[in-house]
């Protein structure tokens, strides 16, 4: 099932480009000038110890932060002073490393609430039931199958988010990222908690993803995962970046050898 | 007469009111981040034990400053007492549960008590009887009378008093720490429960004492006059930075001030559109401002609006 | 699925639906029998139900605390009455002006809601607070220099709702049935509330409805979903007010006259008080609230004080105070033992279930 939205642009090139990235908490210089570029159709890693930056980095891009300098530009435009909704009406989707579901609403509620930035219908259509909205309404449901059915939970429609398995709750949360029509998916930590088969399902998941037209960033822990499935990889650490490139040239990386044996230690 | 002044003097009384009773739903909040609607309600109730007392001890040969002080000490344990109660039936079983919750209990203790002190005392105000002399004295054009100068100075006590138990006292240390992080606190061997009925009873305390005060400053005290005070003083509070003890203070104070200059001024600055009878308008609507412009208040660090 | 399922079978349902609606239409001249002030009673519950909807969009479909909710009320009572009463001396017709009140208490809604909905839940409480008493005192005091509101007097004399001659506050014979003016309110009122209802029914299953759920979970998530959470916060606010402007005309027109009086804190609290006790967020919960908390407090009234006087010779208990606790209980009482309410809707029950592991 092709997973491309209409309003979903094409052509190759950069998708989102990030320049001299700073945050600042109090004192504390949780990212400093950060610089990558993530090309369209591609799956870009993002790791680093704990504590390195990734999330700041995730939350920066999405708009729950400021950035203190620097910033992002996506398919060609900057990102600068946008709301978080604003920029997942531009087409960036995340998800959350502590999974923050709609908890009591079914699965099949969650993703049509992800339909709502792509969708119009308003008080007076919902009152009116014009026909516009009917069919609308119609649509949202029908995606929202079609994507339960994507990430492979399509019996679970009915059940309450919050019952969901944890694996199965990661699978929504990607269904209800992909439901807003997203040109790039920011996955945080995907893979966290699952069982080797689970994350293996997941692998194909986001190939599929990618290969329907979907460009992917994700931070992930699971060196195995990262290094089978991304293009290329970022390695940030105390908020710089130390290395870019290719999965193998990275792992061999003596700056990145270091973090993670010094992180670790 | 110097109306400035005058009306200083005045703002200065109230606004130590207001800002003893913000004290305590700063504490409550600071503690367990619940607005208790219900303070105001013990403010009340605090003015209508002790007037009772004064009225029937007011015949008597005592000094009148006995019988105030016998006022204060029956109206401070009946609040304390009270103030426990709301915790223990109200407020403790939804700890942890969305705050929608403890919010819609604290309307209906508030709206309980109100109607229990008007089955108790009916209607019609309890009158402070006439047993304080009228002393007053002139400072530059103004008037401060007896009451107002008592008023103040208790205020500052308690206040001073306060400040030493929570920053001095191994409770106080106590209540800090829970209101940090309750988790921790609790594993650090702190009973969690009895630090935060401990804050409802001290607020409730305070609440008693700030009822006789703006009772005898207004010589009147009826079953309904908890809770424009309780809105005030919780404006106060956040006018100040809830959670933040000298920010309550400092908040009281300055909404005291505030009202005092808004009633004595605002028929000149309108040319007499509005009058006086908008007093009450001053204190939301600094509310409103604060929490629009300033949501930490003028000594809050935390801006409590993200999640 | 969605919906009310009442009933297991359509047909079953539908003869269900037809006895609810032949029960309604005779209620009136049932309760004329036990006495008009019965008809009158039943006529401010249906204003009640009216209210509590339009609350239950804020509170219940948003999840937004709002206390200061007869404010609307208050806005869309003081419209009518200006706009058809002797005061300013225009007599526009209910039609106009019903829906005029509902606009100008949604742009009340909006100019309150603007600046103070991206406040936490519990400063936006108190915020709503201060706003129905800042509306209340203005009411109170805008006789001068100009006389807007009539002061404390307020306003009397408030045309009823009439189409040309037709008047509804007239008492007129049908089919040889005497139609009192109540009566023939009770059918309007009730005519406009089967609206009101179908218009929340209608928001809660729609994309709005879902964006206010939303938010209501989680406003983090919701945002990074793409939902505009001030905006929508808004609607929300908006729409309550809108409920509220509209059953305030109502008011004004049922009753004939005004005065702040009638919409002080306590009122917002008794609408809340019906929200609670029948269930957030479900429209038949709120619907069993508002007339429970509406009759039942009456009911007292006519029982409790007899009772009083034949056993004590006096009555001491006021039924007012009564109504009161019982409000202030209800309250306390829901929120420790049914915090979803009396018919609680499914996922409001689930959010406030007391935290357990799986929470976490």
């Amino acid at each position: 099932m092709p997973n491309r939205e209409p309003e979903q642009g094409t052509g190759d090139g950069v998708l989102l480009e990030c320049a001299g990235l700073d945050k600042r908490f109090g004192g504390v210089l949780a990212l400093a000038e950060v610089g990558f570029s993530i090309d369209r159709g591609e799956i870009y890693g993002l790791i680093g110890p704990n504590g390195a930056g990734k999330t700041t980095l995730f939350n920066a891009l999405t708009g729950i932060y400021g950035c203190d300098a620097g910033g992002f530009s996506f398919d060609g435009e900057p990102l600068a002073g946008l709301r978080p909704d604003q920029i997942a009406a531009r087409g960036i989707a995340r998800t959350f490393q502590n999974i923050r579901l709609f908890g009591n609403l079914s699965a099949l509620d969650n993703v049509m609430i992800g339909r709502h930035v792509r969708t119009r219908a308003g008080v007076f259509g919902a009152i009116l039931r014009t026909r516009a909205t009917l069919e609308e309404e119609a649509a949202i449901e029908k995606r929202a199958l079609e994507l339960l059915d994507y990430v492979g939970i399509a019996a679970r429609g009915n059940d309450v988010a919050r019952q969901l398995p944890y694996g199965d709750q990661r699978r929504l949360e990607i269904a209800r990222a992909l439901a807003t029509g997203p040109k790039l998916l920011a996955l945080d930590e995907p893979a966290a908690g699952m069982n080797a088969t689970e994350t293996l399902e997941l692998k194909k998941l986001l190939q599929r993803v990618r290969t329907d037209g979907t460009t992917i960033l994700l931070i992930e822990h699971d060196m195995k995962l990262v290094m089978g499935l991304c293009d290329r990889v970022l390695v940030l650490d105390y908020g710089r970046r130390i290395a870019e490139g290719a999965p193998r040239e990275v792992q061999r990386d003596p700056r990145v050898i270091d973090a993670y044996l010094g992180g670790a230690a | 007469m110097d109306i400035f002044l005058q009306q200083i003097i005045n703002g200065l009384t109230l606004g130590s009111v207001y800002a003893i009773v913000a004290l305590g739903y700063t504490m409550v909040y600071g503690i367990i981040q619940l607005i208790n609607f219900a303070h105001g309600e013990l403010v009340m109730l605090g003015a209508m034990v002790a007037f009772s007392v004064i009225g029937a001890l007011a015949g008597t040969a005592l000094p009148p400053v006995l019988i105030v002080l016998a006022g204060i000490l029956a109206a401070v344990p009946a609040c304390m007492l009270v103030g426990y109660a709301m915790e223990r039936v109200a407020y403790r079983p939804l700890r942890g549960a969305p705050r929608l919750a403890p919010l819609i209990t604290a309307i209906g203790i508030s709206i309980i008590l109100q109607h229990v002190a008007l089955l108790v005392w009916s209607r019609s105000p309890l009158a402070f009887p006439q047993i304080i002399p009228l002393v007053s004295f002139h400072v530059g054009g103004a008037i401060i009378t007896g009451v107002q100068i008592a008023i103040i100075l208790t205020s500052v006590l308690m206040m001073g008093g306060l400040t030493l138990m929570v920053y001095r006292t191994k409770l106080g240390i106590a209540m800090r720490a829970t209101s940090q992080n309750p988790q921790v606190a609790g594993l650090m061997g702190i009973d969690i429960d009895r630090i935060i009925a401990f804050t409802f009873i001290v607020g409730a305390a305070l609440a008693a004492v700030a009822g006789v005060m703006v009772g005898t400053y207004y010589g009147i005290a009826h079953y309904s006059m908890g809770s424009l005070l309780g809105m005030k003083a919780f404006s106060a509070a956040v006018l100040g930075g809830i959670g933040n003890l000298a920010g309550a203070m400092l908040g009281g104070i300055l909404l005291g001030i505030v009202e005092a200059l808004g009633a004595g001024y605002i028929g000149d600055l309108t040319n007499n559109v509005f009058g006086s009878n908008y007093q009450d308008v001053f204190a939301f609507l600094v509310l409103i401002a604060v929490l629009v412009f300033r949501p930490s208040g003028l000594l809050g660090e935390r801006v409590g609006d993200r999640a | 699925m969605r919906g009310v399922n009442m009933f297991a079978k359509p047909q079953a349902k539908w003869v269900g639906v037809a006895l609810i609606a032949i029960a309604l239409i005779a209620l009136p001249f049932a309760l004329a029998a036990a006495g008009t002030a019965w008809v009158r009673i039943a006529n401010l519950a249906i204003l009640f139900v009216f209210l509590s909807l339009g609350l239950n969009i804020v509170v219940g479909f948003a999840g937004l605390l709002d206390l200061g909710y007869i404010a609307f009320y208050a806005v869309g009572a003081y419209a009518y009455a200006l706009l058809a009463s002797p005061h300013f001396d225009l007599h526009f017709p209910f039609w106009v002006i019903l829906p005029i009140g509902g606009l100008v208490a949604c742009l009340f809604g909006v100019l309150l809601g603007a600046p103070t909905l991206k406040l936490r839940g519990d400063y936006l409480a108190i915020v709503t607070l201060g706003f129905g008493e800042i509306v209340r005192i203005f009411l109170n005091n805008l006789s001068q220099p100009v006389n807007i509101t009539n002061g404390p007097q307020g306003i009397s004399r408030i045309d009823p709702f009439s189409f040309g001659s037709f008047s509804f506050s007239d008492n007129e014979n049908f089919f040889g049935l005497a139609f009192s003016g109540p009566i023939k309110y009770y059918y309007i009122l009730l005519a406009l509330l089967l609206l009101a209802i179908v218009v929340n029914l209608r928001l809660q299953h729609s994309r709005i409805g879902r964006a206010w759920e939303a938010i209501r979970e989680d406003e983090v998530a919701a945002r990074a979903m793409g939902i505009d959470t001030t905006r929508i916060k808004l609607l929300a606010f908006a729409m309550g007010a809108s409920f509220g402007g509209i059953a305030g005309g109502m008011f004004a027109a049922i009753q004939g006259f005004i005065s702040p009086e009638s919409f002080v804190l306590v009122e917002s609290i008794m609408v809340l008080s019906m929200v609670v006790l029948g269930g957030m967020g479900n429209v038949w919960g709120v619907v069993l609230g508002a007339v429970l908390l509406s009759f039942v407090p009456e009911l007292l009234r006519y029982t409790v004080e007899p009772l009083q006087k034949s056993l004590f010779g006096r009555s001491i208990i006021e039924p007012e105070v009564i109504r009161m606790l019982l409000f202030g209980l209800a309250l306390v009482l829901m929120m420790l033992y049914r915090p979803a309410g009396l018919l609680p809707s499914a996922v409001r029950k689930r959010e406030l279930a007391k935290p357990d592991a799986d929470n976490a």
